[in-house]
């Protein structure tokens, strides 16, 4: 059996797992037997994907007498696709193994079990689908099931996220059925083969097919400012499943703009295609780890984090449009390479940081880091895979995280060659924009980090917390493991996505082994930079030796407990730790001014009085405040004006019809 | 003109634009004051460079005048009316200093991006001279249009004219740019004096208010 | 033969930064005590503190975790191997290959990464000051040293920074506005990463005046010792990297023999004692910056390291 047919058979047994979770009466271990299903078939459909994308064979193609009459159901297996089909299956498999563990304490299982492989089931579908039908009803099918997991709980919030995620994700569906409809043009062939063949996407057609995508694909990865149903929704959801909304939901999106834009669409990329999508995806990234850092609720502070990198993909992704348009097919493959291997690097440390949380959530009821803190001593292994996920994000060597931040550098510095003024001039802002991006990124993991594990803890409930279960630590510690391996083993990674690569750029990097070392990552034949990050890891682990082996036979070896430096007023408890609202207030000050029209206001008791004193710091979403508020009062007003034909007598019902009936045939009178 | 010959003037040019931008950044009146000197300071050796090169005297007396007049009086004056007329030494900014910087970068790439493709110049200045100076130029009105203060308003000027004598001098052959330079010097030292006049006859009258109102006694 | 002296001379420099670097740190506090009128410490003091510190017990706070005592270490090591891999004396050494200039920018950011964990490990207020000031101020310096970065690499064609030094020093002697601005902007991200005066006084005892000293408060003994002892190397670092790029005459190039490399020391060590007596000068001079002044001048630094790219960008001889 080919492999297309295989991962097929995969999808559907996935939802038959689903299915057989509503049939099931309410069992102690249905939860266990279902998410261990889940995760069995994920690995296999990952082993399937991992096989197809590495063995580099040409596409398989599967067509299913199902679907739209005539057409029936397209399914393709090419590099792209196989790719994506790792991160799904990748993100589903851990999520399963996780909630093996985490499952079994969720109070009301039957409103989330038959949703989540579903829901893995659709975005596999997604990614295989080869004709618009098959992919928008996926689409779609992916939507309702994450939509059904944001509702499953019943907290204060959920209502809202529910609300805004479902008009956000119809939203995009719509975007995207416009835009597959222009593609396929006037004849109506919704093949994915048909609409290559089309050239439909040309000059003006091809803005505005670009704009739908931008919009709707746009919408559900999360860029700005259209990223609000974001920070709703994934904190709502039960951990493993934010862990797959942020870590793979958003990639699949990233899918459907990648297969739009550069394939389906691909002869048709125009130098300026590339502006656009540049300055959206740095005031994207910029925004993310702006919010992200003015948060104090862990899952919403990761949920603004994902903006942020959806922003750094887009960056690779708008260089790649403009390199490919001015016929530099290597360096597009660097730019490509780049932001296909930083959504691998995300979907590993965002899932790995959403489970952390999820682990954090459970064992202390708390979401809110101002009431955590001390968590290293009483959750010790939580705090080193949360430290690895932490650090990768922010890009540190050796981890993965800089890898991907390294190939976009590279590809911002070939960016002199292209030809167009306008380009040469936006190129090294966004570059700025990805720079600050970056560091404001670790500082804002320094605060999560720092401010969740470190110091003493903070309320009664982060004291007494307890380790998680052996099947969230092992789920976390496999993404630990492998951010630290992509990280050591740059090369490697890099080296099995040049098929997806070549085929969207039609160039690829250089062979491993180029470089002057085994394992450097060397992204250009002819240029003289390199990257090796096993290198850095053995000078690394030298040097700390021989530091430590210096130490310890020179130094002294004694160590005392004592009480820490109070500047002379004893007894300051817990609460005069630094909480997540006073790390970020220089920051906060800097940039939060004009971004967030930030204000602080302080209220002190007069002297004599004895209540306590209050500070609030008021941020404004500009977002919200710019477009979806007022878009929200725009509609109720409207409605409001529409809601008077509900109270029209028969008479003036019956004058509507006859008025319109009358210009009905005024106007086809008119058009002979 | 060897490439070192360009690559002194980009670069006496560019100290020229550093200065505008330390100019934006500042907010204390005597340190602007000094900023300013320190800027027409650079721009007498961009023209005597630019007067070497292309072996036009008369570029040397436009150079001593900035010399003289920009770098060395108008800046004494100036800091002697601020230490007698006990005028407020710090500077408001309108917006923030950072906004400030950024909308001068924009600026920056702005005129870079309007020149280049424009000009072909073969005489002694190249295009990124002439960008720079239109750069500096859009600087002095930048820092006119965000100050709330009538001093450093008249410096935002003075940086202007700073930009504007860059890129005359780099326009080979072009007349009375000496002339030019001494009028509009006589200029500025005729606007410096009215404005301080004009804010000296304000301050007493408003001097008499407050000592009548603090001779009343006990008003509110 | 050849690669045996190829790594005694890598292994030279590794070492050569980390005994000049106490040297550099009580040149600097002579010459500022000197500039006050006073005597001042011998050069040599910070040898002896750093061998007392060894000598001394560790006291740690009572909920400090490992993170806490493995953070000296991480700290040194990272800023121990950036230091020996920017050009010294020499441009062709054996291991110059490993030394990307961004990977390099982003072992300094994992140092200060750990710096701050550890912190906010003490969970004392002081800590989460430290921490909080410090990243506001790296949130600003990191983007202006990679625009430095991008500078100097569009220049070369390549982040690899022995490559970039030996370019930089093959070209004839021609003044570039944009190598002018970055050495401005470079000079401002110096002081702020190295806790100087105008950005932070390493000298001060006041809590509420520290960035830097409020990080390693609580630390004492062997960890204090490796502490301070990174950041005197971390001021070699910037030293030598403002020398290799800006100032390159005096490195010995890739084929050139022992003779070469030695007088490539020589010049090493006088720039270095240059820019210390410089340091020394500025932070008598000028006085220290309100905390919220920083980013404006980091602020002013990451737009000169701007303009010089986008000069670079449009017109490859500037």
């Amino acid at each position: 059996m080919t492999s297309i047919t295989l991962a097929s058979t995969g999808v559907v047994l996935l939802l038959g797992v689903a299915a057989l979770s509503l049939a099931g009466r309410q069992r102690a271990f249905l939860s266990a037997l279902i998410y261990g299903a889940s995760f069995v078939i994920s690995l296999f459909m990952l082993l399937l994907a991992a096989r197809a994308l590495l063995g580099g064979a040409a596409a398989q193609t599967l067509v299913l007498p199902m679907g739209l009459s005539g057409i029936g159901m397209h399914l393709r297996l090419d590099a792209l696709s196989a790719f994506f089909l790792v991160v799904v299956s990748l993100g589903g498999a851990i999520s399963s193994l996780y909630a093996v563990g985490y499952g079994a304490h969720e109070p009301r299982p039957r409103r989330v079990l038959p949703f989540f492989p579903a829901f893995i089931a659709a975005m596999s579908l997604v990614v295989l689908a080869d004709d618009a039908y098959t992919f928008l009803v996926s689409w779609e099918l992916m939507s309702l099931t994450s939509w059904a997991l944001v509702i499953s709980s019943r907290e204060k919030e959920t209502p809202r996220a529910g609300l805004v995620y479902f008009v956000m994700a119809s939203f995009s569906a719509i975007m995207l059925l416009f835009a597959f409809g222009i593609l396929a043009g006037a004849v109506g062939g919704y093949a994915f083969d048909t609409i290559r063949a089309g050239h439909h996407a040309a000059g003006w057609t091809g803005a505005i097919v670009l704009a739908l995508v931008l919009l709707g694909a746009g919408s559900k990865a999360g860029l700005f400012p259209l990223h609000v149903w974001l920070p709703l929704a994934h904190p709502a959801a039960p951990s493993h499943v934010s862990a797959l909304m942020s870590g793979v939901m958003t990639k699949v999106a990233i899918y459907g703009a990648i297969r739009i834009l550069f394939d389906l669409a691909g002869g048709a990329i125009a130098w300026w295609w590339a502006a656009p999508v540049l300055v959206i995806a740095g005031v994207t990234a910029l925004m993310g780890v702006l919010y992200a850092l003015m948060q104090h609720d862990l899952k919403r502070l990761l949920a603004y984090h994902t903006v942020e990198n959806i922003g750094i993909i887009f960056i690779g992704l708008g260089l790649a449009l403009a390199f490919r348009a001015n016929g530099m097919a290597a360096a597009a493959a660097v730019a490509m390479t780049a932001a296909l291997l930083h959504v691998f690097n995300h979907s590993l440390f965002k899932s790995l940081l959403f489970l952390g949380a999820g682990a954090v959530l459970h064992a202390t009821g708390e979401r809110d880091i101002d009431h955590l803190g001390g968590l290293i001593h009483r959750m010790p292994v939580t705090t080193i895979f949360f430290l690895a996920g932490s650090a990768a994000i922010s890009a540190l060597p050796p981890l993965n995280g800089f890898v991907s931040e390294w190939l976009t550098f590279q590809s911002i510095l070939v960016s002199p060659h292209l030809e167009q003024a306008s380009l040469k001039f936006l190129i090294p802002v966004v570059g700025v924009m990805l720079a600050l991006a970056a560091a404001l990124a670790a500082a804002c993991f320094v605060k999560a980090f720092g401010v969740t594990f470190l110091g003493r803890a903070r309320s009664g409930a982060a004291s007494q917390a307890r380790e998680t279960d052996r099947y969230s630590l092992a789920a976390m510690g496999v993404l630990a493991i492998a951010c630290l391996l992509i990280g050591i083993m740059p090369d490697v990674a890099t080296h099995a996505l040049q098929p997806a690569a070549r085929q969207l750029t039609g160039g690829m990097l250089p062979m491993p082994g180029h470089g002057p070392a085994p394992l450097s990552l060397v992204p250009f034949a002819n240029g003289r930079s390199d990257y090796n990050g096993m290198i850095i890891f053995i000078f690394l682990l030298l040097s700390g030796g021989m530091t430590a082996w210096a130490v310890h036979r020179f130094g002294s070896h004694a160590l005392a407990r004592g009480d820490a430096w109070d500047c002379g007023t004893p007894g300051v408890g817990a609460r005069a730790q630094y909480t997540a609202a006073s790390f970020s207030q220089p920051i906060r000050r800097v940039f939060g001014a004009y971004v967030f029209a930030a204000r602080e206001t302080v209220d002190m008791p007069l002297p004599g009085e004895t209540r306590a004193a209050r500070f609030s710091a008021h941020l404004t979403d500009p977002a919200w405040r710019g477009i979806f508020s007022p878009l929200g009062w725009l509609v109720e007003k409207a409605t409001r004006r529409i809601n008077i034909l509900q109270r029209l007598t028969i008479r003036r019902f019956l004058m509507l019809v006859f008025i319109w009936v009358v210009l009905l045939l005024i106007v086809v009178a008119a058009w002979h | 003109m060897g490439a070192n010959a360009f690559g002194i003037s980009h670069f006496l040019a560019a100290i020229v634009l550093v200065c505008s931008f330390a100019l934006l950044y500042q907010d204390r009146m005597l340190a602007l004051i000094n900023v300013f000197a320190a800027q027409a300071f650079a721009l007498a050796l961009a023209v005597g460079w630019q007067a070497h090169i292309q072996q036009a005297p008369h570029l040397y007396v436009t150079s001593a005048i900035a010399l003289i007049m920009k770098a060395g009086i108008i800046p004494y004056t100036l800091r002697r009316i601020v230490h007698k007329m006990n005028i407020l030494r710090t500077i408001e900014h309108v917006v923030s200093v950072n906004l400030t910087l950024l909308a001068g970068v924009f600026l920056t790439i702005l005129s870079i991006m309007v020149v280049f493709p424009a000009a072909r110049m073969e005489t002694g200045l190249g295009r990124e001279d002439l960008a720079f100076a239109l750069a500096i130029i859009l600087l002095g009105m930048l820092m006119m249009i965000t100050r709330r203060n009538a001093v450093s308003q008249v410096i935002g000027f003075m940086a202007l004219e700073n930009g504007l004598i860059l890129a005359a001098t780099g326009a080979r052959g072009m007349p009375l740019v000496v002339e030019v330079s001494v009028a509009f010097s006589v200029l500025i030292a005729f606007f410096v004096f009215g404005v301080f006049i004009f804010r000296i006859r304000e301050r007493f009258d408003s001097i008499d208010v407050d000592e009548l109102s603090a001779h009343r006694g006990d008003a509110e | 033969m050849a690669l045996i002296t190829d790594l005694i001379m890598q292994g030279v420099q590794m070492l050569l930064v980390l005994a000049m670097a106490p040297a550099l740190t009580g040149l600097v506090r002579k010459a500022k005590a000197r500039l006050l009128s006073r005597r001042g410490p011998s050069i040599f003091q910070p040898y002896r503190d750093l061998a007392k510190l060894m000598r001394k017990d560790v006291l740690l706070a009572h909920n400090a975790s490992w993170l806490f005592r493995v953070a000296p270490y991480v700290i040194f090591a990272a800023i121990w191997i950036a230091a020996a891999l920017t050009p010294t004396f020499a441009t062709g050494l054996i291991f110059n290959w490993t030394a990307d200039l961004v990977a390099i920018v982003a072992l300094l950011a994992m140092a200060r990464f750990a710096q701050a964990l550890a912190a906010m490990d003490t969970g004392t207020p002081f800590g989460g000051l430290g921490a909080s000031r410090e990243m506001m101020i790296s949130a600003l310096a990191e983007p202006a040293m990679l625009m430095i970065v991008f500078t100097t690499a569009l220049l070369a064609g390549t982040t690899q920074l022995s490559q970039i030094a030996a370019y930089l020093a093959s070209q004839p002697l021609i003044l570039r506005a944009s190598l002018g601005l970055t050495l401005i902007a470079l000079a401002l991200v110096a002081l702020a990463e190295n806790a100087r005066i105008p950005v932070d006084n390493p000298a001060t005892h006041l809590e509420l005046t520290m960035v830097h000293e409020a990080m390693v408060l609580e630390y004492s003994g062997r960890h204090l010792a490796l502490i301070e002892a990174a950041s005197a190397v971390k001021l070699v670092f910037y030293f030598s990297l403002i020398a290799c790029l800006f100032f390159p005459f005096g490195i010995a190039a890739e084929q050139q023999g022992l003779p070469a490399q030695v007088l490539g020391m020589g010049w090493w060590v006088l720039k270095l004692a240059l820019f210390a007596l410089l340091l020394a000068l500025g932070e008598t001079v000028i006085s220290k910056m309100r905390l919220f002044r920083v980013p404006e001048m980091l602020g002013g630094a990451l737009v000169l390291g701007l303009i010089s790219m986008v000069l670079l960008f449009v017109s490859g001889n500037m």
